[in-house]
């Protein structure tokens, strides 16, 4: 079995940011491979070390500057890497993003893809279903446990309220990844880092992928984005006096009469 | 002219999830002419309690059970059958899990679980939270149809009108292509509780905890007593006092509710992505200097140990 795994560079969790001239400005970013998409390139090599997948492949559309995460990624046991990379594709919304992984994917005849169920940036979560649509594959999204066999799949999804639903089909499929579904991720020893280097990153332009530029990037873009602010700030909050039994009072009977939340 | 608005509403054990209510009450206040589309065997009645005045139910074996193809297509069917200027869904594992799929299929733009919505130059713009809700952009549609989700809470259910709902059938066309991801059963947790994204109150536990025990005997009391649903920070998930569903934050679940009440949790920038936007936050916490404090609406410098029963008892006293 081949699996491929869609991932993102994005600034790490905790980066500061600012507006400046109606865009976010990133402090001190340093790059990561997105949280969630670890979770999935994660369950891909445990389903290569149970020997269900052969060949894991990582897939992104990034510039230059994301080898280096791709390189993590496949110390920690990835077997090679494709990045997309055109001029074309600059300032794709998530339909363009779709249309140049759904591209790629074909290129590749996965048994199955799988990717984080949202970019820990914009948090769209948009591109797994999207990718799903345009290759006419089944889809699962936020799944916490995956089983696969045979050419057929069966997922535990998070549904509202704790409750879980199971969902079950044929390869291939895209399935979006929740916390949960590995226990742990692993990190790349000195030994991966060193293999790492000796795999290959294939790198593929709009052209060599069929892709019309009209239907990418910009010019295509139906979604947006501007206004870029922060949040509103909270006003101080008070902190109550007294002994335990007095602040406890006091929080409830704030919390009634000028909270007006209960 | 009004936009003509679709507003998919979600519900559950026979009754409509708040959701409904808040997002048609929404696309009235927006000037939209509002149709509600019902998916599934309940009653669309309730749903003239928000003014709707025209519903489009879908029903039979065929939708009976959810699943992505089959909602997809039903929502293909309604645009097709009422050309809807908008499209409304709230930002639930449903709604997340069908509108990007719709998009994909019918080339239309998406806002994804928008925290407000308001009309500009005629059109509807959607606000929405980025970074994990360090930051807020305007998100705008280029396409015929402009699709939305919502985050459950952002808006009030609307007070009661007493409008009636006019329902038309909508048929749908079901194919084999559409039942390609079969739900073959259900797992649901032992007591149920109102989803943690949907909540209107909370109350969450920290690492301060130190066992599985107390969280049980200290946070989830205090929970019932206000009616809340129970949330751990990843720290208490972590170390196993509660379940990775109950997670609030970052790598857990982003909640919107009417009152917050941190126990024992420090305020982690990873904790406050999830909680953020909570109107009224309540922190009790020993350290003085946690960061939560400083985003708190009301702070109990204390020992929640001491603390939580005291407020179990009051919120008890109070509410009964």
């Amino acid at each position: 079995m081949k699996i491929g795994i869609c991932m993102k560079q994005v600034p790490a969790s905790d980066t500061r940011l600012k507006i400046v001239d109606n865009k976010v400005a990133l402090e001190d970013a340093k790059w990561e491979i997105s949280a969630y998409d670890e979770f999935a390139l994660e369950r891909a090599l445990v389903a290569k070390d149970e020997g269900v997948a052969k060949e894991v492949v990582l897939v992104t559309v990034a510039g230059a500057d994301a080898d280096g995460r791709l390189r993590e990624a496949l110390a920690r046991g990835a077997d090679r890497g494709v990045r997309l990379d055109d001029p074309a594709f600059q300032g794709s919304d998530s339909l363009g993003i779709a249309r140049v992984l759904a591209a790629g994917i074909k290129a590749e005849a996965f048994d199955l893809v799988l990717m984080g169920k949202q970019a820990i940036d914009d948090d769209e979560a948009q591109v797994p279903a999207m990718v799903a649509e345009l290759l006419g594959w089944p889809q699962v999204t936020v799944v916490d446990k995956l089983e696969i066999k045979d050419g057929a799949f069966k997922a535990w999804r998070r549904a509202s309220g704790g409750t879980r639903e199971i969902v079950e089909g044929k390869l291939p499929a895209v399935i979006s990844c929740e916390k949960g579904i590995v226990e742990k991720i692993r990190y790349s020893s000195l030994k991966g880092i060193m293999l790492a280097k000796s795999k290959k990153i294939a790198v593929q332009n709009a052209a060599g992928l069929g892709i019309d530029p009209a239907t990418v990037g910009a010019g295509a873009a139906l979604v947006t984005n501007d206004a870029y602010g922060l949040p509103p700030a909270r006003p101080s909050g008070r902190i109550l006096e007294g002994d335990s039994a007095t602040r406890v009072k006091e929080l409830v009977r704030l919390l009634r009469q000028e909270a007006k939340v209960i | 002219m009004a936009n003509t608005i679709l507003v998919v509403c979600e519900h559950e054990g026979g009754a409509f999830k708040s959701t409904a209510f808040e997002l048609c009450g929404k696309a009235k206040e927006l000037g939209g002419d509002v149709v509600a589309l019902v998916i599934g065997d309940v009653d669309p009645a309730p749903l003239g309690r928000v003014g709707v005045a025209r519903a489009l139910h879908a029903k039979g074996a065929d939708v009976a059970v959810h699943e992505t193809g089959v909602f997809v297509r039903v929502l293909e069917a309604a645009i097709a059958k009422v050309s809807p200027n908008v499209v409304l869904a709230p930002a639930s594992p449903l709604g997340k899990d069908a509108m990007p799929r719709l998009a994909a299929r019918i080339g239309a733009g998406l806002g994804s679980e928008c925290t407000d919505l308001r009309i500009d130059g005629g059109k509807v713009v959607g606000r929405r939270p980025i970074y994990a809700g360090k930051a807020l952009v305007d998100v705008r549609i280029k396409s015929p149809v402009e699709l939305f989700t919502v985050r459950p809470n952002s808006f009030h259910a609307p007070p009661d009108s007493a409008a009636t709902t006019e329902v038309t059938v909508l048929e749908v066309a079901i194919g084999d292509a559409d039942r390609n991801a079969r739900v073959t059963g259900k797992e649901a947790p032992a007591t149920a509780v109102v989803d943690l994204t949907e909540a209107e109150r909370i109350v969450s536990g920290g690492r301060s905890l130190k066992s599985a025990e107390s969280y049980d005997k200290i946070i989830r009391p205090l929970a019932a007593a206000l009616h809340a649903t129970p949330g751990a920070s990843r720290a208490a998930v972590d170390s196993g006092y509660a379940k990775h569903s109950e997670q609030v934050g970052q790598t857990g679940k982003v909640v919107n509710p009417n009152l917050y009440i941190a126990c024992g949790i420090s305020g982690a920038i990873q904790h406050l992505a999830g909680m953020r936007t909570s109107k009224v936050i309540v922190a009790i916490n020993t350290d003085k200097d946690a960061p939560i404090f400083q985003h708190a609406t009301y702070g109990i410098v204390g020992d929640l140990f001491e603390v939580c029963p005291l407020l179990t008892e009051e919120f008890k006293r109070v509410l009964a």
